[in-house]
């Protein structure tokens, strides 16, 4: 009901808005889908297809990287829950940013000197390749999935409040119409396309929330001190409104709830498998260092902005609109403080402010999920078509052609699944794809790169220990039954009390990685592990 | 079975494995990242668990509106990138060297 009143309030106000937001629109999917044809003319090998030929360099990967990451929930999310709850929102961005470091660390450089297109050819390296292929490219598909149902589910709710629509066929023709652009994206462009369109948004993105901080903080002469105190006050709940606790409660549950979830986050990330193909599109594993500083710098700035956005939000916008910001769950925070800024509702610089930054969360929406689309193709194609299947007895023209297939069946199980899947929480979901990447398939990939021991049955019982336990404490949690805004109502068989399951699922990832390990001998895996070794921390002999 | 290599490449992965030069360039990333892995990963678990424990400590006002809570937070994105450039440093410096040097004797071993 709130909903439909916000919308009918907005499309009344608003209707030159809703031309202009639209035509930016119009111009945005224009802009990606002429990228997307000129990035095509040379897609001719499988190195092409994957991996964009590994002709990027690191800043450009760099922004690449930042582009893939910085999804719809953390630039429309995390402002939003800052402009909500205060100070728990940025809780979110310190784990996301922290995270890279794991990556940058421990990952990315010998990643990209091990492997060759997916996150399996690092294992299968030195492993049996069938069933390690067909355990990575498993975790991959539903860490992939859940990811891209988040961000579908986000584009229908955000455009339909965007353009003022709220009806169901609208919601759904939206995300229709964004899995039908990933798929072409991904089909056409491969991983170049996807690249310069990744690219194209983290650029777009940058400069909208530079704009809308400098507007924000001018309003306050650009003392920071001043606006959080605005906040605080307009907020109404006072003080604490700058102090963690208002969002995530009190209860024991709820704080080992909230540690689970800090986990997830800062180990997430380096186990994302869009995130690690990323790293085979540079040459070097020099220029994969540099894409992660970059990454950091644009990621890290990023976020530090979304605090202003926040806070500005909640000292900023008022009366009917901070109630939208309610109604949406914090998701139009970002826009409506634009439009605040640039002069408020029925000025023209409101109106261009909102248009621009509601395109930005678009073409947001549109990078991350072409990103995870070829990222699951890739490894149906790669590992499941020509490693498991076909025994690697195929030619590279077969395997991109079962690679743009598997575009197409990916994206359209994802549109499938994501129209009835438009009642889960978004942040859940990323939350969940999380906390699989963490449990799943970091810790294969860290036993993998440093412990000699570490075999076949090992790789493919903590992949499969990590991704069932996480998945299998989900169901029983109370985001799936036995609480008010549980998936299934009417039963209850939620005996797992915490919605977050990373702090007990990321140590039972390495643990049966441990236990399968040490159950199994391998010679072979042993042996190899000296070329592994050398090759991951020199890049002798790494794909060029 | 595994990704097949060449008897060459396979003999001189094997040799360079065994130089004290490959030695040393995996001790001293090994050297480096352990302890910098384990000291911002206890760093990050602090901030969680005060954010999560120590709500007085957070809320201190140190001036004007700004409190611990921020501080600290704004704390973690100084050392992430501190941290992020130290280590490109130190790689570029310490181990790309030794990487190169031995990544170029591979390539001449492989096509003689």
């Amino acid at each position: 009901m709130s909903t439909t009143a916000t919308i009918l309030r907005a499309a009344t106000d608003d209707n030159s808005n809703q031309a202009l937001t639209g035509s930016l629109f119009i111009l945005i999917v224009l802009i990606t889908v002429g990228i997307t044809f000129w990035a095509s003319r040379n897609n001719q090998t499988a190195a092409d297809y994957y991996a964009g030929g590994r002709s990027f360099t690191g800043a450009q990967n760099g922004f690449a990287v930042a582009g893939d990451y910085m999804s719809a929930a953390s630039f429309l999310g995390i402002s939003g829950a800052i402009a909500l709850s205060g100070y728990d929102g940025f809780l979110y961005s310190i784990g996301f940013l922290v995270a890279w470091l794991v990556a940058l660390l421990l990952v990315a450089e010998l990643l990209r000197n091990s492997g060759r297109f997916t996150m399996a050819d690092q294992l299968a390296f030195r492993m049996r390749q069938r069933p390690v292929r067909t355990a990575a490219a498993t975790s991959t598909v539903v860490v992939s999935i859940f990811y891209l149902l988040a961000q579908m589910v986000g584009a229908g709710a955000l455009v339909a409040l965007l353009l003022g629509v709220d009806s169901e066929t609208a919601k759904n023709l939206t995300i229709a119409g964004v899995g039908v652009l990933m798929i072409f994206y991904v089909v056409v462009g491969g991983m170049k396309g996807t690249t310069w369109v990744q690219i194209v948004k983290a650029v777009l993105l940058m400069v909208g929330t530079v704009l809308i901080t400098v507007l924000v903080l001018a309003k306050f002469n650009f003392n920071v001190s001043d606006m959080l105190g605005t906040a605080a006050e307009e907020s109404g709940a006072g003080k604490a409104f700058l102090e963690p606790g208002l969002k995530y409660g009190v209860s024991t549950e709820a704080k080992i709830d909230f540690i689970s979830l800090g986990l997830a986050l800062v180990l997430g990330t380096a186990g994302l498998p869009h995130i690690l193909i990323r790293f085979y599109t540079v040459p070097t594993a020099r220029q994969a260092r540099k894409s992660v500083l970059w990454a950091i710098g644009l990621i890290g700035s990023f976020y530090l902005m979304t605090l202003v956005l926040g806070f500005g939000a909640a000292a900023l916008v008022k009366g009917d609109k901070k109630q939208d910001i309610v109604d949406s769950g914090g998701n139009l925070a970002s826009p409506l403080l634009a439009e605040a800024v640039g002069g408020g509702s029925g000025s023209t610089g409101g109106a261009v402010l909102l248009a621009l930054i509601s395109a930005v969360a678009f073409a947001t929406i549109l990078a991350v999920v072409a990103g995870l689309t070829l990222t699951s193709a890739s490894s149906v194609a790669h590992d499941l078509y020509a490693n498991v299947w076909k025994k690697g007895k195929v030619t590279e023209k077969q395997e991109v052609k079962v690679a743009r297939i598997a575009a197409f069946v990916i994206g359209g199980v994802a549109i499938a699944l994501s129209i009835p899947a438009q009642k889960l929480n978004i942040a859940f979901l990323v939350a969940l794809a999380f906390a699989v990447a963490a449990s799943a398939n970091l810790p294969a990939l860290l036993f993998n790169l440093f412990w000699r021991r570490f075999n076949t049955r090992g790789a493919v019982w903590s992949i499969y220990g990590g991704l069932i336990s996480c998945v299998g404490l989900v169901i029983f949690s109370p985001v799936v039954s036995g609480s008010e805004t549980a998936m299934i109502t009417g039963s209850d068989f939620s005996w797992f009390p915490l919605a977050n399951p990373g702090i007990i699922s990321i140590p039972l990832g390495f643990f049966f990685g441990w236990l399968g390990t040490v159950t199994a001998r391998d010679a072979d895996a042993e042996e190899r592990y000296v070329e592994l070794d050398v090759r991951s921390m020199t890049g002798a002999g790494s794909e060029k | 079975m595994a990704e097949k290599i060449s008897a060459e490449a396979h003999a001189a992965y094997q040799r360079i494995h065994a130089t004290d030069e490959f030695a040393e360039l995996k001790r001293t990333y090994l050297r480096f990242v352990v302890p910098l892995t384990i000291g911002f990963m206890a760093w990050y678990l602090l901030y969680v668990l005060a954010s999560n424990y120590a709500s007085g400590f957070m809320g201190h006002v140190l001036f004007g509106n700004i409190n611990v809570a921020l501080v600290f937070g704004l704390l973690q994105f100084v050392t992430t990138f501190g941290i992020a450039i130290w280590y490109a440093k130190f790689a570029a410096v310490r181990m790309d060297p030794i990487a190169d040097k031995l990544r170029d004797e591979y390539e001449e071993e492989i096509e003689r």
